[in-house]
């Protein structure tokens, strides 16, 4: 296995949810990894969920996310269209405790 | 190099994944690598109303690092195995 993941290849061009060790989701499409699993994405944006309101999407652009804060990078697929972020309420994720 | 091989084996079966930040995922194990970064596909999460913030995931890779727990079927297990390639693994380390 010489790649970063066990084929973070096939996620490339596409959308993906990477959550953070601080909690934060950041939406957005990889452009590029590495074996320490740094990631780069384009084009992304941060959702912010709370009880309170609906969930809050910042914009960011071109990022780049360290390896070691990548918690998991999801495969976001086009289900995601169906989703009402305007009514979605939740706690924010916890940070990772190791 | 020993987990290495033992989910490699484990390919192809229903597995829940509980991470350090308290998230559990359930999936297929698809793939794993040297690191014990793992894909699951087929997720969902354990307490979907808690965690809604991947309802719109079905396939999803873990970081090795993240990883508290891998629940197995315990179908799944084999322990004599286990006890033998631990053993092994121990007297050659």
């Amino acid at each position: 296995m010489a790649t970063g993941g066990p084929g973070l290849e096939s996620l490339v061009d596409q959308q993906i949810s990477v959550i953070t060790n601080d909690g934060r989701n950041i939406v957005g499409v990889l452009k590029g990894f590495d074996q320490a699993t740094n990631i780069i994405l384009d084009e992304s944006h941060e959702r912010v969920f709370s009880t309170k309101e609906g969930v809050q999407q910042l914009v960011l652009g071109l990022y780049i996310i360290r390896g070691d804060n990548i918690v998991v990078g999801e495969l976001d697929e086009e289900l995601d269209s169906n989703l009402d972020l305007s009514k979605l309420r939740a706690h924010p994720l916890k940070p990772v405790i190791h | 190099m020993l987990f290495f091989s033992y989910f490699k084996d484990l390919v192809g079966k229903e597995v829940t994944v509980e991470l350090k930040n308290d998230l559990a995922i359930r999936g297929t194990l698809h793939s794993v690598d040297q690191y014990l970064n793992i894909k699951l596909e087929n997720t969902r999460v354990v307490d979907q109303d808690k965690y809604p913030h991947m309802l719109s995931v079905r396939n999803c890779f873990i970081r090795g690092s993240v990883v508290r727990y891998v629940q197995l079927p315990t179908e799944g297990v084999d322990i004599d195995l286990l006890h033998d390639a631990t053993r092994r693994e121990a007297r050659g380390g």
